[in-house]
């Protein structure tokens, strides 16, 4: 079969992505902010939101649309978070106490949204994104009601002294909270953290050749971009680019394994029922693949990795807002991994992390663009919000009218 | 038990509710042999089937009487996993394969070879890293047993239909321990050189030893590949035979047979031959699993034709397309007048009405009562029984329970008063009330599409004399679809029959069963009886 360079094809097939980088360059160029202080800002965004992004992968490979009800698997680690903070085990621990204590929450509520998308095929999205909404309902009631009156906390500055219920805000910057605690732990310069995360893909790739699980082309190739942007970075003005970016080691390392376990995740026999479930239920089925039990497991992990998510966020904003911090997640996580080309049936980490830098390099830029053309940050902020919309909106026409057209296709062809 | 039958098939009977479908039913299957499953539709052929597979809709509707032996020896199967595991295997009508998977990976699906790796050892056996060296191994290994050199590495998507065929059976013959391979109409998606080499790996894959089902509706493939042959007619076994004692004229009687007497009797008459009513050219139809393609048909006015064929042959699109419910392609004219095709409501106003196939969602509005339902056409196409107030129009409540009583007394259909609900009504009373509907629009032609489909005896010959009478009196054109041979031939002038999509041959109602079992099964009856030989109809 001979693949024609089609011009039009790419550029149809990638144009939500296309079409925000030109955004993001016109946004740029009006905002009047300096690129280092971009670096700064995007690198401070993308150690925060990655993860969550990443955790949308799973569902959608198992043919569940984005995941809109990772909202409750941030409720899930804000009420380990509140619990933390209230036994005041401030630092690693705390976080380390806390997403331990996401994992069977956040599980037992993947169990139930799992249970109740299985019920409702093909409707998914619209399912985890109403769901999410009514567990929002609930949420508060155990934070206004429950939590503070019937289950009393003693933790300064959690209630609000003649209120009821737990405070808006719960900080986690005094000792009892956990701010910082993974993003503290290794800072270092944007060069040095260029040279060891080079260093440590040249040596693993030189490994895997002499183990001879990787071929000598493609060593060759990873040693050499490696080198290639290490050489680069020598150059004072790419240098001077990243000058102020401070690279939080561990909590990218964090991120590489999500991304490791995403892909090492679709090599094992559990993926590839993922993967037949998500093109065919049917055909699953009738190869013996109990399809109900593969699309839970996926719902649940995604659940838990998004609480996870959730707390390397609020270690990184030092305190969250108790009755809003997750109301967006589900929206901004699915708006910016549909930006890096994925779609509702399609995406991989390269696509979820380039959603990710893109979707919040708008978000940086847009506010200060907003103010110096139309003289309004204001214009800016509601440009971004009216964005993220409008690419989820785009995404599902988009994903609608590939199926139309495939089917003409398809007729065509038959003819 | 040592036993000469991989399959035994004992005494099955088999019932929906009251309905019996399969009575007193037997097949034996020897292994290495390929044992052709002839039947029309509704004979049984996929019921027995899948009691094989232990499908759930057998178990959930009470299961069935009677045994399954394989290799001599009971067997329960109770799942479709079950049936895999005890070495039985089908090659799909619709592929059972995923697109974006490579071949290798659909050939293993679910059967994956998997190495251990840290995770798995801790968290189980579903976390083992695939192992893709050894399944490749296996997946060339099966598809060089069918005979394609095609890369094992190759998606799926984009492959053409007949490669399909080939690696679902590479997928079923690398399933360990398969003894027999059932394949479901596996010719109807190939093209000619495509079946011919099927058949020939059919043959290949019985001298390794598996038996084979052989499921279709062509009786020249059936005699070219079969051993021996089990023919069901209308849930019984009409009879097995070995296929060099028999032939083809014999199989096509024995497949459609004499189902007892006429539903209907009427005088002979010549059939009408002056005008054609509606002439049809080149019709191609996209109807899901009823898809015509060119078909080129003459209607005379004041005739009833009937049109007959196997399910899924294309009988249904011919109204439908027509009718413009579906994408439809081709030149129509109703009395010399072209008729703009695809547009339902051109179709309407030009004087055609349809009864549908599909009673309950296209024909009936279920919770609009008896007169709404009635009148529903004739009102939104004509603008009839409407009062009109300047700008707005209203129901004229007095002209629609008018027309409504005259039809349940004409019709006589059963009901307490034009205001019943459509949907509590019984399905031959439904029937009826579509017609209403459809004369409600004084059609010039009626196109009446499966009309008995579901209804009891008596209703039965209710709605057919009223269609003889509007035939006879009003002098009303009627093409009459029917998966009900008899049905047909009891009303019908002429009968038109479609095998896959085209034309085979118009044929006299009170032409004997070999012909229209021939002209089922898309082989002109003509050619056959003039060549002597199995002729395949193009």
């Amino acid at each position: 079969m001979r693949k024609d360079f089609d011009f039009r094809s790419i550029l149809r097939n990638n144009a939500v992505t296309i079409m925000f980088v030109l955004l993001c360059i016109i946004c740029l160029s009006y905002s009047g902010q300096t690129v280092p202080y971009v670096m700064y800002e995007l690198f401070g965004r993308l150690s925060r939101n990655a993860f969550i992004v990443l955790a949308l992968i799973l569902p959608i490979v198992a043919g569940m649309g984005i995941n809109f009800a990772i909202t409750i698997g941030a409720m899930a680690a804000q009420i380990a978070a509140l619990w933390v903070v209230e036994w005041g085990i401030g630092g690693l621990g705390g976080f380390g106490v806390a997403a331990f204590m996401t994992v069977p929450i956040a599980a037992f509520f993947g169990y139930l949204i799992g249970n109740l998308l299985n019920r409702m095929k093909g409707q998914e999205m619209i399912g985890g994104l109403i769901l999410g909404y009514f567990a929002n309902g609930l949420y508060q009631l155990l934070f206004l009601f429950i939590f503070g009156n019937l289950i009393p906390l003693k933790a300064p500055g959690l209630v609000i002294k003649g209120s009821t219920g737990v405070a808006n805000t719960i900080d986690l910057s005094t000792e009892r909270g956990f701010k910082y605690a993974l993003d503290g732990l290794w800072k270092v310069p944007f060069g040095t953290g260029l040279y060891i995360t080079c260093g440590a893909v040249a040596v693993v790739a030189v490994v895997m050749l002499l183990l001879k699980k990787m071929s000598k082309k493609k060593a060759i190739i990873t040693v050499g971009i490696a080198a290639a942007s290490c050489l680069l970075y020598q150059i004072p003005f790419v240098a001077s680019l990243f000058s102020m970016v401070q690279v939080p080691m561990v909590t990218f390392m964090v991120v590489g394994l999500l991304c490791l376990f995403n892909v090492g995740l679709m090599n094992t026999r559990l993926g590839q029922q993922f993967r037949a479930v998500g093109q065919n239920r049917t055909v699953a089925n009738a190869s013996g693949i109990n399809v109900d039990r593969t699309r839970l497991i996926a719902i649940m992990i995604s659940t838990v990795l998004a609480g996870w998510g959730q707390l390397i966020f609020v270690q990184n904003m030092g305190s969250f807002q108790t009755y809003g911090a997750h109301e967006q997640v589900g929206l901004y996580a699915g708006a910016a991994i549909l930006v890096g080309g994925a779609s509702i049936r399609k995406a991989n980490n390269a696509q979820a992390l380039l959603g990710c830098i893109l979707f919040h390099l708008l978000f940086i830029v847009a506010p200060s663009a907003g103010k110096n053309l139309f003289g309004d940050a204001a214009i800016g902020e509601y440009f971004r919000v009216f964005i993220s919309y409008g690419v989820i909106a785009l995404a599902l026409v988009m994903h609608a009218w590939r199926g139309v057209q495939k089917k003409k296709k398809a007729k065509a062809e038959s003819q | 038990m040592a036993t000469e039958y991989v399959l035994e098939m004992q005494n099955i009977t088999k019932q929906y509710g009251e309905n019996t479908v399969l009575s007193d039913v037997s097949m034996a299957v020897k292994p290495g042999e390929i044992h052709a499953l002839l039947g029309e539709n509704g004979a049984g052929k996929s019921t027995l089937m899948n009691i094989l597979f232990g499908m759930p809709v057998i178990h959930n509707t009470g299961g069935f009487e009677g045994k399954v032996l394989l290799d001599g020896d009971d067997a329960n199967i109770l799942s479709p996993y079950d049936a895999m595991i005890k070495g039985i295997g089908m090659v799909h009508q619709e592929f059972m394969l995923l697109p974006g998977f490579t071949i290798t990976e659909n050939i293993k699906l679910n059967r994956e070879i998997t190495k251990p790796n840290f995770f798995s050892r801790i968290l189980g056996k579903n976390l083992e890293t695939l192992n893709m060296k050894s399944m490749s191994a296996d997946a060339r290994k099966a598809l060089d047993s069918v005979g394609m050199n095609i890369d094992e590495f190759t998606r799926v998507q984009g492959l053409p239909v007949g490669y399909m065929q080939f690696v679902e059976i590479a997928r079923e013959i690398d399933k360990t321990g398969v003894k027999l391979l059932v394949f479901d109409e596996p010719t109807a998606v190939l093209t000619e050189s495509e079946a011919t080499q099927l058949i020939s790996v059919m043959k290949q894959i019985a001298e390794s030893g598996i038996a084979v089902i052989f499921i279709t509706h062509r009786l020249d493939e059936v005699m070219a590949a079969s051993d021996s042959i089990t023919i069901l007619r209308d849930g019984r076994l009409a009879a097995t035979r070995r296929t060099s004692e028999t032939n083809i004229v014999e199989l096509a009687e024995l497949m459609i047979g004499r189902k007892g007497e006429s539903v209907i009797d009427l005088e002979k008459r010549s059939v009408p031959h002056d005008t054609v009513a509606l002439h049809i050219k080149d019709l191609n139809v996209d109807m899901p699993g009823e898809h015509v393609v060119g078909l080129t048909l003459d209607v005379y006015e004041g005739e009833i034709l009937g049109i007959g064929g196997l399910a899924g042959q294309g009988k249904l699109g011919i109204p439908n397309g027509v009718m413009g419910l579906y994408d439809s392609e081709g030149e129509v004219e109703l009395f010399g007048q072209p008729l703009k095709i695809g547009d339902t409501d051109a179709a309407l106003r030009a004087g055609i009405a349809m009864v549908s196939e599909d009673r309950k969602g296209v024909g009936l509005l279920l919770d609009q009562s008896i007169e709404d339902n009635i009148v529903f056409n004739a009102m939104q196409i004509h603008g009839e029984y409407l009062h009109k107030l300047g700008p707005f129009t209203l129901k004229n409540s007095s002209d629609i329970r008018g027309i409504a009583e005259q039809m349940i007394t004409d019709l006589d259909i059963r009901c307490f008063g034009p205001t019943q609900y459509a949907g509590t009504l019984s399905g031959g009373n439904q029937q009826k009330v579509c017609i209403a509907r459809a004369l409600c629009m004084s059609p010039k032609f009626l196109f009446v599409s499966e009309p008995t489909r579901g209804i009891d005896i008596g209703a039965k010959k209710l709605v057919l004399e009223t269609l003889v009478k509007l035939n006879r009196d009003n002098g009303m054109t009627i093409v009459i679809v029917s998966s009900e041979l008899q049905e047909l031939r009891s009303i019908s002038d002429r009968i038109a029959i479609v095998s896959e999509g085209r034309l085979v041959d118009i044929l006299p109602p009170e032409a004997p069963d070999a012909d229209f079992g021939l002209a089922m099964s898309g082989i002109k009856p003509q050619d056959h009886n003039e060549k002597g030989a199995a002729g395949h109809d193009e």
